[in-house]
Order: C-alpha cells, then structure tokens, then sequence
C-alpha cells in the first residue's frame, strides 16, 4: 500500500482569493446580463454563467481539478445521468 | 499483513476512501436537486409569461446580497481547511466561525424574505396565491420547495460546523490499548509513534514477554491534527458547503433573474 497522496497539495490562499474574485464578478455579470432584455437567451446565458461559476467551484474549492481521474469520472456519470434524464424528459413534452 | 504496530493507527485513517464517500452522498444531493430543476425547466417552458411575471416580483437585491454571502463563506470556509492542513489550528477556528456565522446571515435574510412574502398572503395553498394564475402558483409552489432545501442544507451545514468546532477545538487525548493477540505480535519489538512526514516522533523500549497489557496514551491537539481525522471531516464538510453553494448559484438566476 502506499500512503503518498493522502494529503492534499497544498494551495495558496491567493489562488483561493482570486478564485472567489472571479466568482463575485460572475455574478455581476449574471445580474447584468439578465437586465440587458434578453429574452429567452436570458436564461441560457443565466444556465452558461451559473456553469462556470459551479466549474471554478469544482476545481479550486472542492479540489476536483487535484484529484485524481475516479473523482471527476464519477462527476460525469452523475452529470450525465441528468442529461439523460433532463433530456429524454423533454423529448417526451415536446412531442406530446 | 502483520506490518507490526502502525496497522492499529492506520485503519482509522483512509482520507481518500473518505472523500470518495463524500462526493458519491454529493451526487446523490445532486441528483436530489436536479430532479426539481427538471421541474422548473417543464413548468418554466409550459409558463414562460408568468414565470417572468412572478419572479420579477421577488427582491433581487436580496437573493444578490445572499449570492455574496454564500459565495464568501465557501471563501472562508475553504480558507479554514487550508489553515488546518498547515496545522494553523486556530485560524481554521476562526474562519470556521466566519463561515458559520455568513450561513446565518444568509438564514437571516432569507427568513425576511420569506416573511415579506407571506406577509403578502404569498405561500403555498393560500387563500391570496389560489386566485393568481396556476403558472404563479406553481412558480411560488417551486420557489418555497427548493430555496426550502436548500435553506435545510444551509442548516444541517451550521449544525455540522458547530461539532467540527468542537472536534478541532478540544485538546483530546488517544488511548490506545493492546493486549492478547494485537500484543503476541509485537513481543520483542517496540512500539513507535510515526507523523505524518514519516519523522519519527517517539519509540518504546522493546516489548517484553511479562507484559499482559499497553496502554498508549497520546496527549494533546498535535497528535489529533497529524493523525488527520479533523482535516478530512473539515474536508468533507468543507465539499458539502460548496455543493449547497453550487446549488444556490442556480437558483439565484432561476428564481430572481428570469424576469429583469
């Protein structure tokens, strides 16, 4: 057995800083965008912003993009199960 | 398998096993939420006009303001596990305490919030909510159900904090005690306490074979901290934060912003 990678590597509290940065500005730009009268693209920018929020998140906050391969493989899976889900449910209302 | 005495130390200490537990309860959390974003998505589609009328009657600046919050005491809370993976134990305290106190601040202004609302006769199955249009009911019915959730993660968050608090806070002792089988196995060698670097800390005298019984006993916070059961239950706590934060990152434009 090896023991090497129990501990995380360390990451700057900086790199945390700037990471929680982005995210403030993220969110100034959602509320921005949402004011600019988008209509239904509104909501996709809305979708798009708030999934780049939730990625900065991912890596830098839950450590994701330091762990190895198993951990986002399984995000994927779980990802891709509410694809699946989301997806054939509205095939089923867009064609009733 | 007999690796002499480190075994006893090292069974209750697989960090990885830990964090693989805890993202797979995080994806059942997921799928939890997603299923009522699905939902939201079919009602949204089904009602666009009075989805965008009912949620431009909610307060934007307060679902921003609780962005912030939330935002922050992921900061502060990630913050906290990096101070206590470089052992700085009481400035993981202090920024464990920030995060819980931001989690209450965001409890505080949602419970304005939702006071407003229902002041207005705005709740599920009201007497006022029944005469708007079934997209309204439906869009509040949505509104109360999932900002509700997540409302109780931000809770059971707070109540997990306050015994981390106290996990990393005391200064407990480890006693550990061989006799019988675990003791024939080590007759004639010593026992050695190893950090976590492999430095080694401190070695017996050889086991004699008169002994009937070791006790071992480990004081201090020092020893609690290297042996890294509070990093990887602040870890792990420290995941189910950002998840309920992720979570609110959707909400905030689902539920404030559709309608500007």
């Amino acid at each position: 057995m090896e023991h090497k990678h129990e501990e995380h590597q360390l990451i700057s509290y900086g790199t945390y800083i700037m990471v929680w940065l982005a995210l403030l500005i993220l969110t100034g730009l959602t509320v921005t965008v949402a004011g600019l009268n988008l209509k239904n693209f509104a909501i996709v920018a809305a979708i798009f912003i708030a999934g780049f929020k939730s990625m900065l998140v991912l890596n830098y906050f839950m450590h994701l993009k330091f762990e190895s391969a198993l951990f986002r493989n399984m995000l994927y899976i779980t990802l891709f199960t509410l694809v699946v889900i989301i997806g054939l449910t509205f095939t089923d209302i867009s064609f009733r | 398998m007999s690796q002499s005495t480190d075994l006893v130390l090292e069974k209750h200490f697989d960090p990885i096993g830990a964090r693989v537990g805890m993202w797979l309860f995080l994806f059942t959390e997921l799928l939890l939420f997603g299923g009522l974003f699905l939902l939201y998505a079919i009602y949204l589609n089904k009602y666009p006009d009075e989805f965008h009328y009912a949620s431009s009657q909610l307060d934007q600046f307060v679902g921003a303001l609780n962005t912030i919050i939330l935002l922050t005491s992921s900061l502060t809370m990630v913050l906290s596990v990096g101070a206590l993976q470089r052992k700085s134990r009481n400035l993981a305290l202090l920024f464990l305490v920030i995060t819980f106190l931001l989690g209450a601040a965001f409890l505080v202004n949602k419970y304005f919030e939702w006071s407003a609302k229902i002041h207005h006769g705005i709740y599920p199955n009201s007497a006022e909510l029944l005469q708007h249009p079934q997209g309204e009911i439906i869009f509040y019915g949505l509104y109360y159900t999932m900002t509700g959730l997540h409302g109780l993660h931000v809770v059971v968050g707070m109540v997990i904090m306050i015994f981390l608090l106290v996990f990393i806070g005391r200064k407990k002792s480890t006693l550990l005690t061989m006799s019988h089988g675990n003791l024939e196995k080590i007759r004639g060698k010593n026992i050695s306490l190893i950090g976590p670097k492999n430095q080694k800390i401190w070695q017996s005298e050889p086991i004699s074979e008169e002994l009937q019984e070791v006790k071992l006993v480990v004081k201090g916070v020092v020893t609690q901290e290297k042996m890294g059961s509070n990093i990887v239950k602040l870890e792990n706590t420290g995941l189910y934060w950002h998840l309920v934060d992720i979570i609110w990152i959707f909400l905030f434009p689902l539920f404030y912003l559709i309608a500007m």
